[in-house]
């Protein structure tokens, strides 16, 4: 029976969503132009994060291993 | 959270007032909200232009499509695209006395709400949380029915003339005798409907070279009147005595704007009980203003008049104050009386001029005489003279239904304006959607509410509007309080943060934005 509260829950969520964005009040042609703009939205999100944000992210990480790096080998010459 | 403190000892009971501040997200989802179906409602604009989509609504003619265009400012466009939507939950067709539970006509739209069929189905015993029956004389049996219809059958229905002509019956003067000993003051004088009372007399008794200061939510009626009467006319901000005492300075130390002669009369408009916020006015400050510096106050009693007080004689009793301090007294029948009309009362001279120069007096039929002999039942049953306990009974039932209801409401998590012993009760809904959703989902549990949104209230407060009845029994009450807490829950109105807000009471200056303080 879990399964069955969560499906309630979620569709709570969906009704708060139609709610919020007024998609409630609309027709079917109007919610099915709102849903599918805002399905194209987070879908061309989702892409760019994976293709861009994803490189940046690890080009960062490598800047901030080679500096952690170099901190070490200063602090290892010093004590030497 | 009183202010007996700061005002000198005014007041004799403490005044509490709150009105919760909105959340930021909750006004910038309504913002969103309203940007959504604003966009849709440009996109239906474009379609009907370009004949893609029939158009229902009213257009100019072919040949006047040249001339400028009538349907084009923010109002319409409302009415379309924002108004349309939501349509049905208002304008129901009732179809049984408006009691404490009434009966509703069902109605089916196939073209979303733009024409309505009725399916023949009566929705019975609706709980009625909308009607102004504060004192529930709505009714159709009982002494006052059975008085009317006697009337009825004595005198007809008509009247056919004016006050000033043919048509002031006996029953008229008796009201009037009878409105004057209720009130506590010398004379009144009653007319056939409460908007007219407002919108006529206001002129007949200020005009050019008067001011006007008037609150910022006065209603239509008060605005309409003060605006035909050609006095100058001020706003001071709702219920702020500040603001009010500035604007009362600045009249007398400057005058008239280019002149810079006194002001012929200054009159201050306020209302009982405002009916939007459920707030209820600062009557012993205003009172105290009003004698400092000289000036005349117009209390417009509409729905304090029976609902408040300890006997039902409204706002002035509520605070223990001397009617003869409130120059002119209006009030109106329709409310707590279960009839129609208005009346102001006052001193006797001032009574006598408005029956020569009132307009109303003058061009506006008479009350008809079966709803003058229903005023006259349901006032000698408030004040306790036909022998029964009925009227002081159903006052204090009011009180306490007052007082369980908001407290039970406050208590769930909604956010709730305005005073404490008001018997009008806003429940701030917030959102376009909710609008709608609030009022079909109380009306499929069998209660029937009023939901106002834009016109009526700024953009984003929309709101649901309950007014208490004495007729409600304390299980209706409950069961309404039971669906309100699940539609509430369902749809997500609970947004009160709890916490207890006083009310402002420093000095205004002109670098005060905020009404409270955090």
């Amino acid at each position: 029976m879990d399964v069955k509260s969560t499906k309630n829950f979620v569709f709570w969520l969906f009704c708060q969503f139609e709610l919020i964005t007024c998609s409630y009040l609309m027709e079917p042609w109007e919610k099915v132009l709102f849903y599918s703009f805002n399905t194209c939205m987070v879908g061309t999100l989702f892409y760019t994060t994976y293709v861009c944000v994803a490189a940046h992210v690890s080009t960062a990480l490598q800047l901030l291993w080679n500096f952690l790096g170099n901190q070490q080998e200063n602090a290892v010459s010093v004590v030497k | 959270i009183n202010h007996i403190v700061h005002n000198g000892g005014l007041y004799k009971r403490p005044f509490n007032e709150a009105f919760e501040e909105t959340p930021m997200l909750v006004a910038v989802l309504t913002y969103v909200g309203y940007g959504v179906l604003t966009l849709f409602g440009y996109l239906r604009d474009f379609m009907r232009h370009w004949k893609i989509e029939k158009c229902q609504n009213a257009t100019e003619r072919e040949e006047q499509k040249d001339f400028v265009p009538l349907y084009q400012d923010f109002e319409n466009f409302y009415n379309r695209n924002l108004y349309m939507r939501i349509r049905d939950s208002w304008n129901r067709p009732i179809c049984s006395v408006p009691g404490a539970k009434v009966d509703m006509m069902e109605r089916v739209s196939h073209d979303y709400n733009w024409t309505f069929t009725y399916t023949g189905r009566v929705i019975k015993d609706i709980i009625n949380m909308g009607s102004y029956n504060y004192l529930g004389f709505a009714q159709n049996t009982g002494a006052c029915q059975e008085a009317a219809a006697k009337v009825l059958s004595q005198y007809g229905a008509g009247v056919c003339s004016t006050r000033q002509e043919m048509g002031n019956l006996d029953k008229h003067e008796e009201l009037e005798k009878l409105v004057a000993r209720f009130l506590g003051v010398e004379s009144a004088m009653a007319y056939g409907m409460g908007f007219a009372t407002n919108s006529m007399n206001i002129p007949a008794l200020v005009g050019k070279g008067c001011l006007i200061l008037s609150d910022e939510l006065n209603h239509a009626s008060l605005v309409l009147g003060a605006r035909l009467s050609g006095a100058t006319i001020r706003i001071f901000k709702h219920n702020n005595m500040q603001s009010l005492e500035k604007l009362l300075k600045d009249a007398i130390v400057h005058g008239q704007p280019r002149t810079r002669r006194p002001w012929k009369k200054i009159l201050i408009l306020v209302e009982g009980i405002y009916s939007m916020e459920g707030s209820i006015v600062r009557l012993p400050e205003v009172i105290a203003l009003k004698k400092k510096y000289k000036s005349y106050l117009y209390l417009d009693e509409a729905h304090s008049i029976g609902a408040l007080g300890p006997s039902g004689r409204g706002v002035v009793e509520y605070f223990g104050l001397n009617p003869e301090d409130v120059d002119v007294m209006m009030g109106t029948f329709t409310k707590s009386f279960g009839a129609a009309g208005g009346y102001i009362g006052g001193k006797k001279e001032l009574i006598d001029y408005l029956r020569t120069y009132s307009h109303s007096a003058v061009y506006a039929t008479s009350m008809s005489p079966p709803v003058v002999e229903q005023i006259i039942t349901s006032i000698k049953c408030i004040m306790g003279e036909d022998g029964t306990t009925i009227g002081e009974a159903r006052v204090q039932q009011l009180a306490e239904n007052t007082r369980y209801f908001r407290r039970r409401l406050k208590e769930m998590g909604f956010i709730i304006y305005g005073n404490e012993d008001s018997p009008v009760v806003p429940l701030m809904l917030y959102m376009p959607a909710k609008i709608g959703a609030f009022g079909r989902e109380m009306l499929k549990r069998n209660i029937g509410v009023v939901v106002v949104g834009f016109p009526a209230t700024p953009i984003i407060e929309s709101r649901a509007r309950f007014c208490l009845s004495a007729a409600h029994t304390k299980e209706m009450l409950d069961t309404a309080l039971k669906e309100i807490n699940e539609v509430g829950d369902l749809l997500q109105l609970k947004y009160s943060r709890r916490r207890l807000v006083p009310l402002l009471d420093r000095p205004f200056d002109e670098t005060t934005y905020e009404e409270t303080e955090d």
